[in-house]
């Protein structure tokens, strides 16, 4: 089970956390013209990295705010942890 | 039966306590202090089990958590426990317990015939034969594989036992309370460090129990009492026994089973039977010893062959003898210390060591003691079949390759030493990179991948001098970087035999003209010969070669095998160990059983249970629940002999023809505030939402962005810039989450604020033509006329000195309101509603009257919306604005979303207008072809029609817009019905949906 570091409530299991997926991904902004592709790209695909995976977690059992978290995925080390409003 | 091998004296047992118990029916004693091993053994009792392949009678290889054979079945206060290692199972009064794998007993086992039919179950013996034909697998094959094989037998009763969770955090997490584990500890716990120290077994100690040390001026054993006597006063310590370490996850999150109660006759009232705790440790000492390493000969599987260790450990805890014409095999100096103790104790040991010159404090000592030894000689095979009666030995060439003056000797127990193999499965576990020691032909941790520190023979360690020095260091220098607290404590002095190198050689080779059975893997039967096999079929990596051969597979999971396993495959492939490498090591270390890992969370505590504040009120009133979510709901209401058929239809009616009311707390309520609030809906909903007035109700639809339904609602606008929303039950938990990731990562600029209401309010459906009668009983001074409260209206009041909120909304198509109250208040106000309500005949109707009243008006609901439908299908593309962008529009554009003949709700309507459609059944145009005949749509809901009393259902039917008045085939192959069917629109009920305006 890993630890997660809430940038609001400190360390915390796993288990008080869900997974949100891919923290890069940018929703097309809204009343723009997107491709099929673009929006497809958008909806659908997602990269599988080995290593490094900058991806999104929601304290929904603590504080529900949802947060970055740059994780290994093969060693499951977590190098940084991000307020939703915070670039790496 | 008398103790005929239990010394006089000697062990730790309390020899004060007498216990009796049962194995296999015959009643025996022991002591208090035993395990069911020990207590076997001093009975003479060594035929224990039958192994899993050929069923060779089997005993006791070890003496704790690696005995690969004693295997048994316990009775418990009426309660079955399969696969207890009789090794650890410790004795008390009344045990019961019995062999496993043998029928129809133990001593005369039909499956022994596999035994004598050998050469034909190789390895792979199962893939090769029971291939053909195919289809008799899992008819005959495997029925008959599974009655032969396996272990226990599992009980299928519910287990009345209680097991529990716990999450512990500490400083320092110690697994193994050996010298080692109790060095460290005591350094570190003087530190201030919150020390949690495990221990599997009874007692604390480890090899300090076994072993001819001094410690300070201290016996080991006492030095370990005093050690651990002082950590358990110390309020930063926890010291806990019956306690393993099984499982090292990410991030130093290790789990331990407590076996509780396991030891006594029952589980105290109160007290739990097992465990599991859940330690999140900043450091972790692995200091979990060493198990010996067997050597491998002939037979080496006969009852009566054992660990040297295993020997020791029976005599100097249990004063229990092995046999009384021991045979010591060794190619180290452990097994010397073996014959030692048998010689102290009166009996003449033979010793017969593979090394031809060896000489060492220890050796001397028994040479003092004028124990026989033989230098390069080796056991070729073990004599006997219950039990060892002798010993064919041989002198062995310098090159190991010969074998020579093979002679018979008498011996009624063969005690086996192949020096010592470091338990590395918890470091292996945590992610560390293993080497291979050639000092000492095993694996030790190297380099670790998180906080863990491998001390003592675990890390390769044999002397007790240099164990003792680095864990004083490392307890102390680990809890000092945590702490920043030193209080250092010296190394005591030890006096300790120095050994001499063991020997590189653990499988004798075999006579010529024989081929007796070499067991490396004694649980599953795998034997040299198998392993040369599955080598000459072309098998190489270790990890094909064990799933091939099961070598380390069983629930010993190797850990007297795994070396010997890679020894030979490297011999036959002329490589080094470690090219071979090992196989991975994965929790849990030992079996744990399922209670353990499953906890409190069985049967009804599955699941949290939530209740409306009107349950009571329902229980009281026969409603029979149903489970919606985590929510109980009334699914109808009982009167007299009714069945759910009959209430549910009488409980419809009642709504259509009176008024009725039903419990809907259960809905997801959302609190939405905020200046941007309406914009935020706007995004969402598919719908316009910017000019909903203050006071106004609308209907509203989500989608996900690959534009399917996700949930569906009414959301009210209670002020300017306050609104309330429902969800569904189901999916109140997503939609919350969906709304805080929109607020927080996609659009942080909208000024709104959302937070989850479901248990603040409870809520009332008050539905039927005469529902506003009761509405304004409920509500006397307010004007509840269709003009004053109009459909989709909403209106604060106060219900008999209770605040309300007041929503015309309708789920079931009849005029209807909800009304709110705060939770508290819920059961009143249904109390209130049903009291004044009576003078216009209304009834409390559940969720299956709910369903009944939705399906014939033709509202979705989840059945519709399943996650696989857009709005179109659903009949709700009339809600999808052409003006506004919203959550997933983009995705409706997409080919297959706007087909032609894309899939739509309709109404199915049974030709004779009796039989009913079971839920789930295939549309199909021509019900005699064959299957899988096309499909063109299914059924999702099914119900009565109260109005028109026949049977209705709802359909997604492919092309459903043009299949109106079109004739169908309902098929339902489960339940082997085929109904003609006519397709309807799908609001079969007030179509012009004139009765919720009325």
């Amino acid at each position: 089970m890993l630890h997660i570091k809430c940038p609001h409530c400190g360390l915390r299991s796993q288990n008080e956390f869900s997974y949100g997926g891919d923290a890069t991904v940018k929703r097309p902004e809204l009343n723009k013209e997107v491709s099929d592709q673009d929006w497809d790209n958008f909806v659908y695909l997602r990269k599988s990295p080995r290593g490094k995976h900058l991806e999104l977690w929601q304290h929904i059992s603590g504080c529900r705010q949802w947060i970055k978290v740059e994780r290994d995925t093969l060693t499951h080390e977590i190098f940084t942890t991000l307020k939703a409003n915070e670039e790496i | 039966m008398s103790e005929n091998f239990r010394l006089d004296r000697g062990g730790l047992i309390n020899r004060n306590k007498k216990i009796s118990f049962t194995f296999n029916g015959k009643q025996y004693f022991g002591y208090e202090g035993d395990t069911l091993a020990s207590a076997l053994l001093a009975n003479g009792v060594h035929l224990i089990g039958r192994s899993f392949k050929y069923h060779r009678p089997r005993g006791f290889f070890g003496a704790g958590v690696d005995e690969p054979y004693a295997i048994v079945q316990m009775n418990r206060n009426n309660e079955v426990d399969p696969n207890v290692r009789a090794t650890e199972q410790e004795l008390f009064e009344g045990l019961e317990a019995k062999s496993v794998n043998c029928w129809p007993n133990v001593n005369f086992d039909i499956g022994a015939i596999n035994n004598f039919l050998g050469k034909f179950f190789p390895a792979g013996f199962y893939y090769k034969t029971f291939m053909w034909p195919k289809s008799f697998w899992y008819k005959v094959y495997e029925p008959i594989i599974r009655k032969a094989a396996g272990f226990g037998t599992a009980s299928i009763k519910h287990d009345k036992e209680r097991y529990e969770h716990k999450y512990e955090y500490c400083d320092l997490l110690i697994t193994g309370s050996g010298p080692s584990g109790l060095a460290s500890a005591y350094a570190a716990a003087q530190n201030g460090a919150k020390v949690i120290l495990a221990e599997d077994k009874s007692r604390f100690g480890g090899s300090l129990l076994t072993s001819e040390v001094t410690i300070g001026n201290q016996s080991g054993q006492e030095w370990a009492e005093k050690i651990i006597s002082e950590l358990k006063s110390m309020p930063n310590v926890v010291v806990k026994n019956r306690s393993q370490v099984f499982g090292y996850y990410d991030h130093n999150m290790l789990v331990m089973s407590e076996r509780i109660s396991d030891h006594l006759p029952k589980t105290e009232k109160y007290s739990p039977k097992q465990r599991l705790w859940y330690i999140r440790a900043k450091e972790v000492i692995i200091s979990s010893g060493s198990i010996e390493r067997p050597l491998v000969f002939g037979n080496n599987d006969t009852p009566g062959v054992m660990l040297s260790s295993a020997a020791k450990e029976y005599l100097k805890i249990y004063g229990v003898l092995v046999g009384k014409k021991p045979l010591v095999f060794t190619n180290n100096d452990s097994g010397y210390e073996t014959a030692i103790e048998f010689k102290k104790n009166g009996i003449d040991p033979i010793v017969l060591d593979t090394r031809k010159n060896s000489n060492s404090e220890i050796i001397k000592e028994a040479k003092d003691l004028n124990i026989n030894i033989k230098s390069s000689y080796v056991v070729v095979a073990a004599k006997g079949y219950k039990k060892v009666n002798s010993a064919d030995i041989a002198k062995i060439s310098d090159d190991k390759k010969n074998i020579s003056n093979i002679e018979n000797i008498k011996c009624d127990c063969i005690c086996v030493s192949g020096f010592w193999t470091p338990t590395i499965h918890l470091a292996s576990q945590s992610g560390n990179k293993t080497k291979f020691n050639k000092e000492i032909d095993a694996f030790i941790p190297s380099q670790s991948k998180q906080k863990e520190t491998t001390l003592g023979s675990a890390n390769g360690i044999f002397t007790l001098e240099e164990t003792l020095k680095t864990s004083f260091e490392k307890g102390n220098e680990l809890s000092k970087q945590i702490t920043n607290k030193e209080n250092k404590v010296s190394v005591p002095s030890v006096v300790e035999k120095k050994s001499s190198n063991h020997d590189k050689f653990w499988c004798v080779p075999l006579p010529e003209g024989k081929n007796y059975k070499r067991f490396l893997d004694f649980q599953n039967d795998v034997a040299v010969s198998d392993i040369q096999l599955a080598l000459r079929e072309g098998y190489r990596s270790i990890e094909h070669v064990k799933r091939y051969t099961t070598l380390g597979m069983a629930t010993d999971q190797g850990k007297t095998s795994n070396l010997n396993g890679l020894q030979l495959v490297s011999d036959i492939e002329n490589k080094v160990v470690p090219q071979v490498g090992h196989t991975t090591f994965r929790p849990p270390y030992s079996p744990v059983s399922i209670g353990a890992i499953v906890g409190r969370e069985i049967g009804k505590h599955s699941k949290p249970t939530r209740k409306s504040p009107m349950h009571y009120w329902h229980e009281k009133n026969n409603a029979v629940f149903v489970d919606a979510g985590v929510w109980l709901r009334p699914r109808y209401y009982k009167q007299g002999n009714e069945n759910l058929f009959e209430a549910s239809k009488r409980e419809a009616k009642n709504v259509r023809q009176n008024v009725g009311v039903c419990d809907v707390t259960t809905l997801g309520k959302i609190d939405i505030k905020g200046p941007d609030a309406a914009e935020l809906l706007n995004r969402v909903y598919t719908n316009a939402w910017l000019k909903l007035p203050v006071g106004k109700a609308r209907y509203g639809v989500m989608l996900r962005e690959d534009g399917i339904v996700m949930d569906d609602g009414t959301t009210t606008r209670i002020s300017e810039n306050h609104y309330h929303m429902t969800t569904t039950t189901a999916q109140a938990a997503n939609v919350l989450s969906h709304l805080e990731y929109y607020l927080q990562l996609v659009w942080p600029e909208l000024n709104v604020n959302v937070v989850s209401s479901t248990e603040q309010w409870a809520g009332a459906a008050i539905a039927g033509p005469k529902s506003r009668d009761v509405l304004q009983k409920l509500f006397p001074d307010l004007n509840v006329s269709n003009e004053g409260l109009p459909f989709m209206g909403y209106m604060e009041g106060n219900l008999f000195g209770v605040n309300a909120r007041i929503f015309r909304i309708s789920f079931s198509g009849e005029l209807a309101y909800e009304v709110n109250v705060e939770s508290g208040n819920g059961n009143f106000m249904w109390e209130k509603i049903i009291e004044l309500g009576k003078e216009f005949a209304i009834q409390p109707y559940g969720t299956e009257a709910l369903s009944t009243l939705r399906i014939e008006m033709g509202h979705v609901a989840g059945s519709e919306l399943d996650g696989r439908t857009i709005p179109y299908d659903n009949g709700l593309d009339g809600l999808i604005s052409k003006k506004k962008d919203f959550i997933g529009k983009r995705s409706l554009y997409k080919k297959a979303f706007i087909a032609k003949d894309r899939q739509r709700v309709v109404g199915v309507v049974p030709i004779d207008k009796k039989t009913s459609i079971p839920e789930g059944s295939y549309l199909v145009r021509d019900a005699n072809l064959k299957l899988p005949n096309p499909k063109l749509g299914h059924i999702s809901a099914s119900c009565w029609s109260v109005e028109y009393n026949n049977p209705f259902s709802l359909a997604i039917l492919k092309d459903g817009k043009n299949m109106i008045g079109k004739k169908l085939f309902a098929l339902s192959p489960l339940k082997n019905k085929s109904i003609p069917v006519e397709i309807v629109s799908s609001h079969y009920v007030d179509p012009k949906g004139e009765r919720v305006r009325s």
